[in-house]
């Protein structure tokens, strides 16, 4: 009877999922195999959709593979993600320690958290085009409240200057992300189990040594998954340096995804370029994921075994 | 006794001094760009120019609105409609699918239930913006660019809320409540409608605001679908304050930056327990 049941209704999960199946096949499986094979075609100029197979299959990405830009683009992706992910992961980790703590109990933390996420919530185009008014020449109210605090003495154009440039981009993303990346680690650490931390408190452990020792150990896979979405956002980053300086000065903030845009939308409408230039991405990120997860998992693998016993010991000794 | 230990765990004063001192910091950084457009959305042109950094209001927020919109390019309305229908349409299509994909996948025993699982699981990180260019291609030749449906409709498939509305439902739906509304002869789409949605509520809401959030924001898919001044969304309508008609007028620039962010401001503050909760509940289910 109860078989026959289970049997009787299976055919209702198929129903129920069928409409994400028909999406996911006709909205993201086919725009991907599609963009897989204009990267093989000749497809390009402006509302053009037929197409030739190349005679050289694989010369679209070998053109985007050589293309100077490319590799400028590429170039500063990874530098803007870098300079902007370094910070963004420290400071999230204070605040995280700080916010967690049993020793600090800061006040007014709930406010805190809103501010510092705010930012994260607000239109990426909305705050590139704010940044770029914020740090415009010769009067600007970045400019302005350097003179005034006397941390310099006329005022600096941050928009021609190509270091300043891919920095202010960087600050950007860091701005818009460290409230995200706090919040997500302050999880993290609320959902450890509280009693290894009373057992540190009982060690005798200082508040450095609980956090290196037992929270950052611990918050792993957080870290992992913070991450590997980091990664993910920072290689797509579009809304920032396009809107910021489209990709200037001197293509010193062209990112990756500006460029394929500027390839497939603009100028001769290159979609074939831009469609190899996409699938260079997808491998790319593949790529960096699952290197990012892989490493993660040996070094874990390593030290699993070491931080259990240590924690069985931990506990035995707390029993006691 | 205990006390005394207690006192000596505490953190000391000067570092507390210290984080009051960074947090404050950090909260001022966060505010300032806000603070600094909102004020200037109220100063003329001249007054930006004079002195850009400023936290008195003035009066030019309506002469700055006339400038703003006296160009007939920048129409804040009309872009405030079209992003309500575009992130409207993909909240309810992504929610509501999303949810009965996950009940699909959690209520029924079916035989590919696992693999499409996997599946779900896999295809959950493949970035959308990757494939955009097939994406505007496939979308050209059915001739649905400068048409809200290939804005929408792709949220039916949300691969990331099947997953968070699939742990959701796991431990907190009670099937036996499905099981005698079966008993009940209701059919088991209406069970889901009327019984089990009520039931997960909580978490649509949750999963609601951001992806309301993200579609509002979206930039790049629309940019390239909607070529119509007509039908372009608020991140769009941004783009354009960065044209030369408004090089010269800051003060009516800081008010269209304000405008397009206005909604949000109110969203956020109305809601931000629940959106900092959902965060949080993210991560720790991701």
């Amino acid at each position: 009877m109860e078989k026959r049941k289970t049997f009787s209704y299976a055919k209702y999960g198929y129903l129920f999922s069928l409409p994400f199946i028909l999406a996911y096949v006709i909205f993201h499986l086919y725009p991907t195999l599609y963009t897989m094979i204009i990267g093989f075609t000749d497809l390009k100029g402006l509302g053009k959709t037929s197409f030739k197979f190349l005679s050289d299959p694989f010369l679209n990405f070998k053109a985007i593979l050589t293309s100077e830009l490319f590799r400028t683009a590429l170039k500063n992706t990874v530098t803007i993600w870098i300079i902007n992910f370094i910070p963004q992961i420290i400071f999230a980790l204070l605040f995280t320690a700080w916010f967690t703590s049993p020793r600090c109990k800061l006040r007014g933390q709930g406010f805190f958290k809103v501010v510092f996420y705010m930012p994260n919530i607000m239109t990426a185009a909305t705050i590139a085009v704010l940044f770029q008014a914020l740090f415009s020449y010769p009067t600007s109210p970045a400019n302005d409240l350097l003179m005034k605090l006397g941390l310099i003495q006329a005022p600096f154009n941050f928009q021609v200057d190509k270091l300043s440039a891919k920095l202010v981009v960087a600050f950007i993303q860091f701005w818009m992300w460290y409230g995200y990346t706090m919040i997500i680690l302050i999880s993290g650490v609320l959902g450890i189990n509280p009693e290894i931390f009373e057992a540190a408190e009982i060690d005798g452990c200082s508040g450095a040594q609980t956090f290196f020792k037992i929270t950052l150990p611990c918050l792993r896979t957080i870290i992992l998954y913070v991450l590997i979405t980091a990664l993910i956002g920072g290689l797509t980053m579009y809304d920032i340096p396009r809107l910021y300086l489209n990709g200037g000065p001197d293509n010193a903030t062209l990112t990756t995804n500006v460029f394929i845009y500027n390839q497939a939308f603009s100028g001769s409408y290159l979609y074939n370029r831009a469609a190899a230039a996409s699938m260079i991405m997808f491998i790319l990120i593949g790529i960096s994921s699952v290197f990012v997860f892989r490493m993660y998992r040996e070094k874990d693998l390593k030290k699993t075994d070491r931080r259990r016993r240590h924690l069985a010991a931990k506990k035995e000794a707390v029993n006691e | 006794m205990s006390d005394s230990i207690r006192r000596v765990k505490r953190v000391s004063r000067p570092f507390i001094v210290l984080m009051y001192v960074v947090c404050i910091f950090f909260a001022i950084l966060s505010l300032l760009p806000f603070v600094i457009m909102v004020i200037n959305s109220t100063r003329s042109t001249y007054q930006v120019q004079q002195h850009a950094l400023s936290f008195l209001p003035s009066k030019y927020l309506l002469s700055n609105l006339k400038i703003l919109t006296s160009k007939d390019t920048f129409h804040p309305i009309r872009g405030f409609v079209n992003s309500l229908i575009i992130s409207s349409g993909t909240t309810i299509c992504a929610v509501y699918f999303s949810t009965l994909t996950a009940y699909a996948l959690v209520a029924y025993q079916w035989k590919l239930r696992n693999a499409f699982f996997s599946l779900v699981l896999a295809v959950m990180m493949i970035p959308t913006q990757v494939t955009s260019i097939g994406f505007y291609q496939m979308m050209y030749r059915v001739h649905m660019t400068n048409n809200f449906l290939p804005l929408i409709l792709p949220a039916i498939a949300s691969p990331s809320m099947v997953f968070f509305m699939r742990q959701y439902m796991i431990p907190s739906l009670p099937l036996e409540i499905v099981e005698s509304a079966r008993v009940d002869g209701c059919h088991e789409f209406r069970t889901f409608n009327q019984i089990v949605i009520p039931m997960v509520k909580p978490a649509m809401a949750t999963q609601g605001i951001f992806c309301f959030v993200a579609s509002w924001n979206q930039l790049f898919l629309p940019q390239i679908l909607l070529t119509k001044k007509k039908l372009y969304t608020m991140p769009i309508m941004v783009s354009l304050l960065k044209g030369d008609i408004y090089k010269t007028e800051y003060g009516a620039v800081y008010l269209g930056l304000a405008l397009t962010v206005l909604p949000l401001f109110i969203v956020y503050f109305l809601l931000s327990k629940y959106i900092i909760a959902g965060v949080a509940l993210g991560g720790v289910k991701g």
